[in-house]
């Protein structure tokens, strides 16, 4: 099991409680995943020319400060560290290349969770209220955002095995479900030089994505490569920086729920995550058909 | 008739359900009402008493499921197995229903106003089953017993491997499972089929709009001819 939540605020007035509009959503995905939960938020974007990091360190006590300092020393740049517990996401206009490079070299304990504009990323292991409240997810500020509860059956409970998985700048994907064949597309990608961290079957399918689209596909197109390649069950969502988009698998083997308001769009695999949101007697919910594509702009 | 109220904001579920099974001497009769389900699972599970249930609201996984006797209305929509092995008595949803609606029920009668989702009637025993909407794929697969009529569509391999059950469908279906096959129907059936649309709050649907379906019995013995695969 696994649960996911997503949720694209479209009252402008009601961006503000994103995160309070989003808590009760996770935390209502306990059952589905007890062991380790991640968010996806996507906020304000940073000036046209910078990127945000999000950094994952392991530690409680690591310095934030220093990685600052040594950042701006090396490199001779300006850098905002905003740490936030064992997180913190790191802003600089230097080409995130040279920021991989750098942070490999000399911080190789720490693991960049994503980068982008808009998007940061926090996840860890613990109840999805104990990471909720590590990191304050009640506060978050923002568009629309990407979660998950999981319960671990085919890879180690790490921080680094909790979703949301990216590929590449302000994307990112979480899974509901296992894929049979994670370890044969991990090679085949390998070979194609796609970069894994971990072994866990959703970032293979993640990666799987990220070459299709390295190749020219639209999401959609990798999406349908993914039906034909992707062997085994799984609702998938993603979001990027104006959207968020949702498949089943052709059997409709793990679920999903749908609810459109004028005010919101709220996804989450069962409808007791979406019972608290305001006016949802008068939202059209509704069941996802497996083996089809839907996707709801900003 | 006697009304009871519990609000699942305030009462545990488990109280409810427990309740719910109590002496059905003193339980025949009463109307329940089941407030501020949202989307809870197991609510309403197997009932044994005539008593008649209404969930205000969206039920989770395997609402009413077991049932035997009661009379169980959901009035919002219903997740995965709901009235799973229903034994007797009715079960209304009002909304849709998810996956595996109905899955191996016995007896009593399952209607379902909106669309079903996958594997709707799978394993069917002896239930009827009437969607006012369409069902996904792998509906009625290896259905063994009762009736099952679908107002909408029927999604692909439609009645896979199934035995006895009667399958009746009003609109198209993407595909039909192995060895199932369209069937004449005959006055019996479609007297079945009347008696259910009526129950069911579809009297002014015409039974000659249906096609039926049912077992071509292929499967039902060893063939000889597959004996080089063993």
């Amino acid at each position: 099991m696994c649960g996911i939540v997503g949720l694209l605020v479209r009252n402008p007035k009601m961006r503000d409680s994103i995160g309070e509009l989003m808590l009760p959503m996770l935390i209502g995905m306990t059952e589905r995943g007890p062991d380790s939960a991640g968010m996806a938020m996507f906020g304000a974007p940073v000036a046209a020319d910078a990127r945000k990091f999000s950094l994952y360190a392991g530690v409680e006590d690591f310095n934030w400060t220093k990685l600052g300092h040594d950042f701006e020393k090396h490199l001779n740049a300006k850098a905002k560290v905003e740490p936030k517990s064992n997180h913190a996401v790191l802003t600089t206009t230097l080409e995130p290349e040279t920021v991989k490079i750098w942070l490999k070299e000399h911080y190789p304990q720490l693991h960049l969770l994503s980068v982008g504009q808009l998007m940061d990323i926090y996840k860890d292991v613990g109840t999805p209220a104990q990471v909720a409240a590590r990191y304050d997810f009640k506060n978050f500020k923002g568009t629309h955002l990407v979660g998950h509860t999981r319960m671990a059956t085919e890879s180690a409970i790490t921080p680094a095995h909790a979703h949301p998985f990216t590929a590449g700048e302000d994307w990112c994907l979480v899974h509901n479900g296992s894929l049979s064949n994670a370890n044969s597309l991990r090679r085949k990608l390998q070979f194609e030089g796609i970069e894994f961290e971990t072994d866990n079957d959703t970032e293979a399918a993640c990666r799987f994505l990220q070459w299709r689209m390295r190749e020219g596909d639209d999401l959609k197109t990798a999406l349908n490569h993914g039906f034909e390649e992707l062997d085994g069950f799984y609702t998938l969502l993603m979001g990027t920086s104006t959207e968020l988009a949702l498949v089943r698998d052709p059997y409709g083997c793990k679920p999903a729920i749908i609810a459109e308001h004028d005010d919101y769009v709220a996804i989450a695999s069962e409808f007791r995550s979406l019972a608290h949101l305001p006016d949802i007697k008068n939202a059209k919910v509704f069941e996802p058909s497996p083996k089809e594509m839907y996707v709801w702009k900003l | 008739m006697e009304t009871l109220k519990f609000d699942l904001d305030t009462k545990p579920l488990r109280e409810v359900n427990q309740f719910l099974h109590g002496d059905a001497g003193s339980l025949n009769g009463k109307k329940i009402v089941i407030e501020n389900p949202n989307g809870a699972h197991n609510v309403a599970v197997g009932l044994k008493a005539d008593v008649d249930v209404t969930i205000k609201g969206h039920a989770g996984y395997y609402a009413a499921g077991m049932n035997q006797v009661a009379k169980v209305t959901i009035e919002g929509s219903a997740g995965s197995g709901v009235a799973e092995n229903m034994m007797s008595g009715v079960v209304h949803v009002k909304g849709f229903a998810s996956n595996a609606a109905g899955a191996t029920a016995n007896g009593g009668l399952l209607i379902i106003d909106g669309d079903a989702g996958l594997r709707c009637g799978i394993a069917l025993k002896g239930a009827d089953i009437v969607v006012g909407g369409s069902v996904g794929s792998f509906s009625a697969f290896m259905a063994q017993a009762g009736n099952f009529v679908i107002l909408g569509d029927a999604g692909e391999g439609l009645g896979d491997s199934i035995y006895e059950a009667k399958l009746f469908v009003r609109g198209t279906v993407k595909s039909l499972g192995a060895d199932c096959e369209e069937k004449t129907m005959n006055a019996e059936d479609k007297q079945i089929l009347a008696d259910l649309l009526k129950k069911s709050g579809h009297a002014d649907v015409s039974p000659d709009s249906f096609k039926q379906y049912g077992s071509a019995r292929t499967l039902y013995h060893f063939h000889v001819d597959n004996a080089g695969a063993y």
